[in-house]
């Protein structure tokens, strides 16, 4: 367990979770693609925290990330019953009307 | 010796469980799958000497994919005979980006030079991050408490279907409430 | 007795605190059969009431559904017990913890929202209407009782600045937290009885619906899971007592000998409102959580912190 295979696990969570949030066509899929990018935040920032400057400020990071989590799941959720409720859709393509 | 091997299966339960949510057919298995994820990695922040940290993640995470596995259930509606189901656009082009992501990032871990560690790290590492969020960081801790109350109201805003007026009436005021759901509280 | 009074045990006495815990649960469910006997009007006085159901139930043959999940059924049926197994690992025994962690109350609470996952996998596995009513029917209850439970774990932490259960009981030497945050100790209640889907919050299992999340269980599934449930409640009591009825603090009797005689009492507490207390509907529990419960504990929560920060 050092500072490079922590991050290099980190990617990985990043990486499949960047995967299935581009290529997922469900709102719900999409989310949880999000939320595994931010899983691999959370382990990069507690390995850095970790191994280079364990000093307090570091965890406030941590806290910030799991706050943002919380933000895009309670939105995604809200956003996602209104597209159900208002268009029958559940697919991000269904709802590209701002799309340029 | 032990950290070491607990973290290498963590990781690879990480990142196996992550990959199957993606993989599997079911509904149920993507999102309790997403949630082993999380506890992997709860567990490894544990590891990281991050006590309150890993174990707000555990906490929170298995909660967001109980709820996760309901919307799951409402907006895709099928039953649980894993159905193969595979909803997915542009799947060459995000697998090459997911890749080339990865790629990148590995380069980054493994080859920057890090620098050797700076400070050490409290006693009570827990009670030192609640010091840190009252005091020095208080602007943060203010902030996030605001976002989050504001995040609770426009959910409930975008989410909610009825306004006032489909429950009180035009003139606001019909008592009871016309409300579809009974509450608990007298109405 | 300060901090340093607790000492972490070695690993194999895991399988004495898990004894403990048996024990426990079988003494409930003792408990129950009695109860269940006597409202029955039987003669006889129940004590092998579970001792017959265990017995039915390992030789009743398994059954099965069409297309179920059987993956995540039997994690459900199987993780309540997981459950109640972790949250003790926290809960000393007066002197004696198995694990001293410093997050030991967060980490309490952490373990009992995994009754969210395990409750509704088990009604989502079987693949059956009814168990997976039962199942959203628990959720629905969650929303309703998680949160008070959450801040009123809040309090006692706060009144002993620490979130170390030894470090709790310890700060209980003058008076303890329940006499002076009932609230607290009530909703906390509320939700020990509610994350073993006991009593008042077993519609998730009604018999309206067939038995609910249990509908489809059988033979050792059953068996797991009921006893699963006797175990949380079990667990969830012990956890009660180094909160806020003083951990092993008491008269005569050694300190492990008090923690679990007030286990044991909360436990039997627990058991007896089952038959005394009505069930509360999802829907309107739901309401009432957030809108009596919630904001009575939050009341409960400040009034500890500004005695807190008053006495401190």
């Amino acid at each position: 367990m050092t500072l490079p295979t922590v991050l290099l696990v980190a990617a990985a969570l990043f990486s499949v979770g960047l995967y299935g949030a581009l290529s997922q066509q469900v709102v719900v899929m999409v989310m949880m693609g999000l939320e595994l990018m931010l899983n691999g935040l959370i382990l990069a920032a507690a390995g850095f925290w970790w191994f280079l400057a364990p000093d307090p400020s570091g965890q406030v990071l941590l806290l910030v990330i799991i706050a943002a989590m919380t933000v895009e799941m309670a939105m995604g959720f809200a956003v996602a019953t209104l597209l159900h409720r208002i268009r029958r859709a559940d697919m991000t393509d269904m709802a590209a009307d701002l799309s340029g | 010796m032990l950290t070491h091997i607990a973290f290498w299966v963590l990781a690879v339960a990480a990142v196996l469980a992550g990959a199957a949510v993606f993989w599997v057919n079911s509904m149920a298995r993507a999102s309790y799958a997403l949630a082993v994820s999380f506890i992997a990695v709860g567990v490894q922040v544990l590891l990281l000497q991050q006590n309150y940290i890993g174990v707000v993640t555990i906490l929170m995470m298995v909660m967001e994919m109980a709820v996760m596995a309901v919307y799951m259930v409402m907006f895709m509606g099928m039953n649980p005979a894993l159905m193969p189901m595979s909803m997915v656009h542009d799947k060459r082009h995000a697998r090459a980006v997911a890749i080339g992501v990865f790629v990148a990032l590995a380069a980054g871990a493994l080859l920057v030079p890090w620098p050797a560690r700076r400070g050490a790290p409290a006693d009570d590492v827990t009670a030192a991050l609640g010091e840190e969020l009252m005091g020095p960081k208080m602007l943060v801790m203010a902030a996030v408490g605001v976002v989050m109350a504001v995040t609770i109201v426009a959910g409930v805003v975008l989410a909610a279907h009825r306004s006032r007026y489909d429950r009180f009436g035009d003139d606001l005021r019909r008592r009871p409430a016309n409300d579809p759901q009974p509450g608990g509280v007298g109405r | 007795m300060s901090d340093s009074a607790i000492t972490t045990v070695s690993a194999g006495w895991a399988t004495v605190a898990a004894g403990l815990l048996g024990l426990l649960a079988i003494a409930a469910a003792m408990l129950d059969g009695v109860l269940r006997t006597r409202a029955a009007g039987a003669r006889s006085l129940g004590l092998s009431v579970p001792v017959g159901e265990v017995a039915r139930l390992l030789r009743q043959r398994r059954r099965t559904t069409v297309a179920a999940d059987r993956l995540l059924w039997r994690i459900g049926g199987a993780g309540l017990l997981v459950m109640a197994l972790m949250i003790i690992t926290v809960v000393p025994l007066d002197r004696w913890t198995l694990v001293d962690l410093d997050v030991g109350v967060v980490w309490f609470n952490a373990m009992d929202v995994l009754a969210w996952a395990f409750v509704w996998l088990t009604g989502w596995g079987a693949n059956s209407a009814h168990s997976l009513v039962g199942g959203y029917r628990f959720l629905a209850h969650g929303l309703g009782y998680e949160l008070p439970l959450m801040f009123a774990l809040v309090a006692p932490a706060v009144a002993a600045s620490s979130l170390n259960v030894g470090a709790v009981a310890a700060a209980q030497d003058d008076l303890w937290f329940v006499v002076w945050m009932p609230v607290a100790f009530l909703a906390y209640c509320l939700g020990a009885v509610a994350i073993a889907v006991w009593g008042p919050f077993s519609p998730a299992l009604g018999a309206d619906i067939a038995g609910g999340v249990t509908a489809e269980l059988s033979g050792v599934d059953r068996l797991l899971f009921v006893g699963g449930r006797y175990a949380v409640l079990a667990a969830g009591a012990a956890f009660a007592v180094p909160m806020f009825l003083g951990g092993g603090a008491g008269p005569l009797l050694p300190g492990w000998a008090w923690v679990l005689v007030k286990t044991a009492a909360v436990l039997g507490v627990f058991v007896w409102l089952r038959r005394r207390l009505p069930a509360v509907r999802p829907d309107l529990f739901m309401e009432f959580g957030w809108v009596v419960l919630l904001p009575a504990v939050l009341v409960q929560d400040l009034i500890v912190a500004v005695i807190a920060v008053g006495s401190g």
